[in-house]
């Protein structure tokens, strides 16, 4: 139990589905949603074919925790190949979407081939239906989510959807969920377009059932008071993960200008003070939080923008309120692009989430944009007559509206960091690896950081491990390879139950562990958990592999391995890669060159 | 003493931990689809409102019911479904002003809030007391409370 057992096949090309029962020895061996999705995805496509071609096959999947009491149990990821790094793409999301995925009755769904038109599917429990999306085809995701939600008279529905982002393939347009969550990086939503499909929408009445319903409800009020106790989650609930701008301010790891520099002196206008403090209008920017499905964190930011401000004082469809800045998205739409209006962030932010694009990869690439236009390199004939200056919030509401739409320049910056420098000429300004741009961390002020974003399956992302601790207790690049490895173990295991990886703040290992082994049938111990865990990371690194990576995409940009950094704790440190990645390879039981060695793949059963 | 559920809507933050709850003690599995109480949400989640049966003293509810399967709960005073009597005409949905007596086409009996026997396990879940079990009595508590507060001169100066 707590799998529902069963798979929705749905041939796109062919306009069909099936249900299959869930192969239960791999839902043994991967858990379930990141693991047990990586798993179908190598088993169900050839990791060469083209990201956005018919051949890629796209998953949703849950976990087993999905859709029961225990916290934060609304979580699904989206797998395919990834347009963004020909890499394997995996991201995950809250809101309420996963958990009805699951009452419906299904683990994972399956989309494969190519609609030949525009559709929607529509699923209430066993009835699947596969319908014309030409009303919604061009129209961002809160019509949609609307629109689906009134024609089939259903306020039950929870929709996941793309918007005009995901339709023109914008390289990390992302898959957006009950308005203002989202499967964000790493392009999911292109594909989920390439393959003319507009929305995934659900209504389930079946339930989640446990192995052991005594006790995973003793076991389960354990882990909420556990949580509710922790200070790391009261920080969470109060302020959300926008702490972290100050925190990283204060330390010298705050991304700014395109990572020339490490410190923004325009924090205080964009941190988690300023949000609740009334502007010159008295307008204040944050309203309340907000809690994903089963969610007793509620880290979720609800804000609204001043209605004198340029973006929106002749736009009254902006003026409700809607999903507000936290971290990546403070962050990506602030410092690294240099700007520190909140309102224009917040308004910049509300586009990402209308036509369905990840903030960071877009702040990113705007900020290389800038760069190349400070220089030079790009004038006001490329970029609409726009003065693209770092700092110029007009361009940043500008910019993130057309590269939604598909306007203009705003074509070019839906191509990502990497193609956009490379087409002019400076692909040395590029932030990120394999493709995907930095997440706000600076490799030269976190080493371990560093390494997580070079080794990471789905290029940079500061999601995949968890060495915060290690790296603000010494600053170097020394003994950082193993907890990163372990970190990046345990990390694939959280993903892969169906939880948030945000619990950490409360909980350790045991208690997932112990939530999973009272709701599955079975033993599930740590070593067993922890195990599956470094399977995932290793299948999903022979998919890359095979896909045609080698050790070399282990790489961080020239600035950050040359440049030092100008300012904060880490002044005059370079990112110690050259030094981590052997004794990471090592560590992991890989050849010199990255490659999983024969006895690794057998230890795992690979 | 009689309890009541007591909502407060400013501090829910939409997590459904209630609907699960419910579920769960009515169903034995985690269904908010057949959730006695449940949430909703406003303007992109800028407001979330539990909603649940308030268990009038004159139930329209009661009243409507043709072969008598509600009955009222003198402990908690509930108005409880008695299954093996309720026959699914659903008179009783259409009778509630409110909505909060509803039909499951699983059983072919209605649903609505009893109470939990006057152990309401939404309330125990809801982690941030946007629900509670409080005194019939003195529901407004805490709002009068609160006024009270605004109009003390001395707190207000001080």
């Amino acid at each position: 139990m707590s799998w529902q057992r069963q798979v929705l096949r749905v041939n796109l090309t062919k306009g069909t589905s099936k249900v299959e029962p869930l192969n239960m020895e791999w839902a043994n061996a991967y858990i379930g949603e990141r693991g047990l999705g990586t798993k179908y995805l190598s088993e169900n496509m050839d990791p060469k074919a083209d990201p956005l071609g018919p051949d890629n096959v796209l998953i949703f999947a849950t976990g087993p925790l999905t859709g029961t009491m225990a916290s934060t149990s609304g979580r699904y990821a989206v797998l395919c190949k990834g347009p963004l790094t020909n890499a394997i793409a995996c991201s995950n999301s809250g809101g309420k979407f996963g958990a009805e995925m699951k009452f419906a009755g299904y683990d994972l769904i399956i989309l494969e081939g190519k609609s030949p038109k525009p559709v929607y599917l529509h699923i209430v429990d066993d009835e699947v239906q596969i319908l014309p999306a030409d009303e919604l085809w061009g129209k961002g995701v809160w019509f949609t989510e609307d629109w689906i939600k009134s024609h089939h008279s259903n306020p039950n529905l929870k929709v996941a959807s793309i918007g005009e982002a995901g339709e023109n393939m914008v390289r990390y347009a992302c898959v957006v969920n009950d308005l203002h969550r989202a499967a964000g990086r790493s392009g999911v939503g292109a594909v989920m377009g390439s393959k003319n499909l507009k929305a995934i929408a659900c209504h389930g009445t079946k339930g989640v059932k446990v192995d052991d319903p005594k006790r995973f409800m003793k076991v389960v009020k354990e882990t909420h008071k556990k949580l509710a106790e922790s200070g790391g989650r009261k920080e969470l609930t109060k302020v959300g993960t926008n702490a972290m701008i100050d925190v990283m301010q204060e330390w010298g790891g705050l991304p700014t200008r395109n990572f020339k520099e490490v410190q923004f002196e325009g924090t205080s206008k964009i941190n988690p003070e300023a949000v609740v403090t009334p502007n010159e209008h008295g307008h204040v920017n944050l309203i309340t939080n907000k809690a994903c499905f089963g969610c007793t964190i509620a880290c979720g930011r609800i804000a609204h923008i001043d209605k004198e401000h340029f973006t929106v004082v002749n736009r009254k469809e902006y003026w409700h309120a809607s999903g507000g800045l936290e971290y990546e998205t403070a962050y990506a739409l602030g410092p690294v692009v240099g700007v520190d209006d909140v309102d224009a962030l917040t308004f910049a932010n509300f586009m990402m989430n209308e036509h369905g694009m990840d903030p960071i990869s877009f702040g990113v690439t705007l900020a290389a944009a800038m760069e190349m236009y400070e220089m030079g390199v790009l004038t006001k004939e490329h970029t609409d007559g726009m003065e693209l200056k770092f700092g110029n919030a007009e361009a940043l509401a500008v910019m993130a509206e057309k590269t939604g739409k598909g306007e203009g320049f705003g074509k070019e910056l839906g191509m990502g960091s990497k193609r956009l420098t490379e087409k002019y000429g400076h692909p040395e300004l590029f932030m990120g690896v394999k493709g995907q741009e930095f997440a706000g961390y600076d490799s030269r002020a976190l080493q371990g950081m560093g390494l997580g974003y070079a080794t990471s399956n789905r290029g940079a992302c500061h999601l995949k491990h968890d060495v915060f601790g290690e790296d603000m207790e010494d600053i170097s690049g020394n003994n950082k390879a193993k907890p990163v490895k372990d970190s990046q173990d345990r990390v694939a295991m959280i993903d892969s139950t169906g939880l948030c990886l945000f619990t950490t703040a409360g909980w350790g290992v045991e208690d997932f562990v112990a939530q999973l082994d009272a709701a599955c049938e079975g033993s599930w111990t740590e070593e067993r958990c922890l195990e599956s865990g470094e399977r995932t990371w290793t299948l999903e690194r022979m998919f890359n592999m095979r896909a045609g990576l080698t050790g070399a995409d282990d790489n961080l940009p020239k600035r950050l391995l040359e440049d030092p950094a100008p300012s904060g704790n880490a002044k005059g440190k370079v990112a110690e890669l050259g030094k981590m990645l052997p004794e990471y390879y090592s560590v992991r039981g890989w050849t010199k060159e990255g490659m999983p060695t024969n006895e690794t793949l057998n230890r795992l059963v690979l | 003493m009689q309890k009541s559920l007591l909502i407060d809507p400013d501090k829910c933050t939409s997590c459904l931990q209630c609907e699960m709850a419910c579920s769960f003690e009515h169903e034995g599995v985690f269904n908010p689809a057949r959730s006695r109480i449940k949430i909703f949400e406003f303007e992109h989640g800028k407001r979330a409102v539990p909603y649940t049966c308030t268990q009038c003293a004159e139930a329209w509810c009661l009243h409507a019911c043709p072969v008598e399967a509600l009955v009222r709960n003198p402990a908690t005073g509930a108005v409880e479904v008695k299954d093996e009597i309720c026959v699914g005409c659903k008179v009783c949905t259409i009778a509630c002003p409110f909505g909060t007596v509803n039909y499951n086409p699983d059983t072919g009996k209605v649903i609505k809030c009893d109470l939990c026997g006057g152990d309401p396990q939404c309330a125990e879940a809801c982690p941030t007391d946007a629900i509670t079990y409080v005194d019939s009595a003195w529901t407004g508590y805490e709002r009068m409370q609160a006024w009270a507060v605004k109009t003390d001169s001395k707190a207000a100066s001080a």
